[in-house]
């Protein structure tokens, strides 16, 4: 593939905006799942899992409005220093990550309606249940859940660690795209 | 001689009584339940009790003679998962080891009209008693009677979740109480 003359240099304004609302809040959702479910029954326990869902669901509906935008909006193309290996890895990183933003928040939202705790958003909207009341069901969906997040977890990993390889090692100025003040700080 | 007169007058008054009245008071416990709904952070919570006794004698037709004991057996709750069981049977909530049973008795039932009803009573609860009012309906199923009411308490009159428990935002006062209580006819009384 050919990056074409048309191409822009770097990612939306509305893209950029919408990566970074996204992975601020999968930076406050995970350690807060990881350290809410451990807790002893306690009314901050409660508070704790209904921001958890709240936050998740939030995330899901700018998953929804970011997924749509990729698709009608082309982001820039990888540098051709990028070997084509490197850039089909680099896709697939992508399109799993995309993958797991819908299956993380989805298999959380499947796993209360299985256990019989529904989501109502900020405590007053009352979302619809996925599926009927059933403990082992409920089980299942929360095993997927955790597994989904250490898949995730770990594609988060390597799409921080290549980023930050690309910047200080490479030095291809494709972490500019994503943070547009790295640019104007070189100029 | 005069005990009999009285005893045959009785006999006499009672008599439209018992053709036109029947009285179910025989509780069917696999068709009975009672549960109760809370909020927690805005959010439904179902719960139940698997074991309670109920002495209940009601009659549609004449509910104002009707009498109606409920006995509930705290520690069978069912409050959805083992730890929460765990919590709400301890000191905070229900305290079951000082007060295992909560009970209804109602002191008065009449009929609001077309099949509903009321029952008003004293409900006590982990030794605390309320005055609370049950509306209820009555429906005949086959030889039955099934009665489908709720009980509107606020857990906090009651002691039950205290301490940080009782922050009302994460986990509401206002509970109902469903009951759905399936009456057979009394035996009869000669045998």
């Amino acid at each position: 593939m050919n990056s074409s003359t048309n191409m822009p240099a770097r990612y939306s304004h509305v893209a950029i905006a919408l990566h970074w609302l996204v992975a601020v809040g999968i930076f406050c959702a995970i350690p807060l799942g990881l350290y809410m479910a451990d807790l002893k029954l306690s009314p901050t326990k409660l508070q704790l899992y209904a921001y958890h869902k709240w936050l998740g669901i939030s995330i899901l509906i700018l998953v929804v409005i970011r997924t749509l935008w990729r698709v009608t909006h082309r982001p820039p193309a990888l540098p051709a220093s990028m070997s084509v290996k490197q850039q089909k890895l680099a896709h697939g990183i992508a399109h799993g990550m995309y993958l797991l933003m819908f299956l993380v928040p989805l298999t959380g939202w499947l796993m209360s309606s299985a256990f019989g705790k529904p989501v109502v958003m900020f405590g007053v909207l009352p979302l619809p249940d996925l599926i009927g009341v059933d403990e082992q069901v409920g089980k299942f969906f929360e095993e997927a859940h955790e597994v989904c997040n250490y898949i995730f977890c770990t594609l988060i990993s390597l799409h921080i660690l290549a980023s930050l390889k690309h910047h200080f090692m490479e030095r291809d100025g494709i972490l500019a795209r994503m943070l547009p003040f790295l640019e104007k700080g070189k100029s | 001689m005069r005990r009999l007169i009285l005893a045959s007058l009785a006999g006499f008054a009672l008599l439209p009584l018992a053709v036109s009245a029947s009285e179910f008071s025989v509780v069917q416990p696999g068709k009975s339940s009672i549960v109760f709904v809370s909020k927690q952070m805005g959010v439904p919570s179902e719960g139940r009790f698997n074991k309670f006794a109920a002495q209940i004698a009601f009659d549609p037709a004449r509910p104002e003679l009707g009498r109606a004991q409920i006995d509930v057996d705290l520690a069978s709750i069912d409050a959805g998962s083992s730890d929460a069981n765990e919590e709400v049977k301890g000191k905070d909530w229900f305290n079951t080891r000082e007060f295992p049973a909560a009970k209804f008795v109602a002191s008065s039932l009449k009929s609001l009209g077309g099949g509903r009803y009321e029952a008003a009573g004293k409900m006590t609860i982990k030794g605390k008693t309320r005055d609370v009012v049950a509306p209820f309906s009555a429906r005949v199923d086959g030889n039955a009677v099934v009665l489908d009411g709720s009980i509107p308490i606020l857990r906090l009159q009651y002691g039950v979740g205290a301490g940080a428990w009782s922050d009302t935002a994460t986990v509401a006062d206002d509970v109902q109480v469903r009951f759905r209580l399936t009456l057979s006819a009394a035996p009869p009384l000669k045998k």
